[in-house]
C-alpha cells in the first residue's frame, strides 16, 4: 500500500514538473503578450494541481493536507484574478493583441462607442 | 448576523488547521481574534451576502470538481498546442453574455473562464465580457455556452 500510495505521488509529481515546463515552453514560444498569458496559466493551473496532489498524497491524512488544500485554494482564487489585471492593463495601456480572428466587430467591453 | 456567526466559525476553523495546537491559550487567544477580525471587517461592511458567499459552498460541491474536469481537459489541449512542432494556435477576441443575477455569478463566470487555460477574460463590463481565446474553437466553446449556465445553475435561483 505504501508502495503504491508513494508510485502515485512520484506520478503526480512528475507530471505537475511536466507541465510546468511546457507553461514555460509556451512563455517562449508564443508570439504576444495575450497568447503568452495562455501558457502561463498551464502552469498555474495543472502545473500547481498535480504537484500539490502529489505532495498531498505523501503527507496522508494529516494537517499538512488540509494546509495544503487551502494553498490550492488560495492559488484558483488569485491567479485568474492577476491574469485578468495582467490581460486588462496591457490593453489599456494600448497594447493590441494579434489576432487571426476578431469576432468583437471592433466593440471591446466597458469601451466607448 | 447569520453571516456573522458563520464568518467568525471560518475564521476560527482557519486558526485551527494553521496552528495545530490545541492547548487551552491557543484556543482562546484564537477565539479572541477571530472575534475580532469579523467585528473589524463588519464594520467595513464586507460581512454579507456578497462578501461571504458561504450559501455557494453546498453548490459548490459539484461546481468545482466539473470546473477542474473542465480546466484539465483544456489544458491538455493548450500543453499540446505548446508542445507542436507547427504552433496551431489562431487567437481569437470574442464578446460573450453573462447572464447571472448577481456580481458573485458575473466575477465567478469571468474568473472560471480565466482559469480555463486557453481563454482569458480580459474586460468586463455589465453583462458584456470580452474574451482571448488561443483557438478558434476554444472562443466557440465558451460562445456555447456550457460554462455560463453553470454558473447561473452555481449561483442559484434564490439571489432575488
Amino acid at each position: 500500500m505504501e508502495a503504491i500510495i508513494n508510485l502515485l505521488s512520484w506520478l503526480f509529481l512528475l507530471s505537475g514538473g511536466l507541465f510546468c515546463i511546457t507553461g514555460m515552453i509556451g512563455l517562449i514560444r508564443f508570439p504576444d503578450l495575450f497568447t503568452r498569458l495562455h501558457g502561463a496559466s498551464v502552469t498555474d493551473t495543472l502545473g500547481a494541481g498535480f504537484i500539490v496532489i502529489g505532495l498531498i498524497l505523501q503527507s496522508g491524512f494529516t494537517l499538512v493536507t488540509a494546509k495544503l488544500i487551502i494553498i490550492m485554494g488560495l492559488i484558483l482564487l488569485t491567479s485568474p484574478v492577476a491574469t485578468h489585471a495582467l490581460a486588462q492593463a496591457a490593453l489599456h495601456a494600448g497594447i493590441l493583441p494579434k489576432l487571426d480572428n476578431d469576432e468583437t466587430g471592433g466593440h471591446i467591453a466597458g469601451e466607448d462607442e | 448576523m447569520i453571516y456573522f456567526f458563520s464568518a467568525v466559525v471560518v475564521t476560527y476553523l482557519f486558526w485551527i488547521i494553521l496552528s495545530g495546537h490545541y492547548t487551552v491559550v491557543l484556543m482562546i487567544i484564537g477565539a479572541i481574534s477571530s472575534i475580532s477580525v469579523v467585528i473589524i471587517a463588519s464594520r467595513m461592511a464586507a460581512i454579507d451576502r456578497e462578501g461571504h458567499p458561504i450559501y455557494l459552498l453546498i453548490r459548490a460541491g459539484w461546481y468545482w470538481p466539473w470546473l477542474i474536469w473542465q480546466i484539465i481537459k483544456s489544458g491538455l489541449n493548450v500543453s499540446r498546442i505548446i508542445l507542436s512542432r507547427s504552433l496551431p494556435i489562431s487567437p481569437t477576441l470574442i464578446n460573450v453574455k453573462a447572464n447571472q443575477k448577481t456580481v458573485v455569478g458575473i466575477v465567478t463566470y469571468a474568473n472560471s473562464i480565466t482559469l480555463t487555460p486557453g481563454t482569458i477574460s480580459v474586460e468586463i463590463e455589465d453583462r458584456d465580457i470580452t474574451v482571448h481565446a488561443i483557438t478558434l474553437e476554444g472562443a466557440l466553446d465558451v460562445q456555447s455556452g456550457e460554462m455560463d449556465r453553470m454558473v447561473v445553475k452555481f449561483e442559484g435561483l434564490s439571489s432575488a
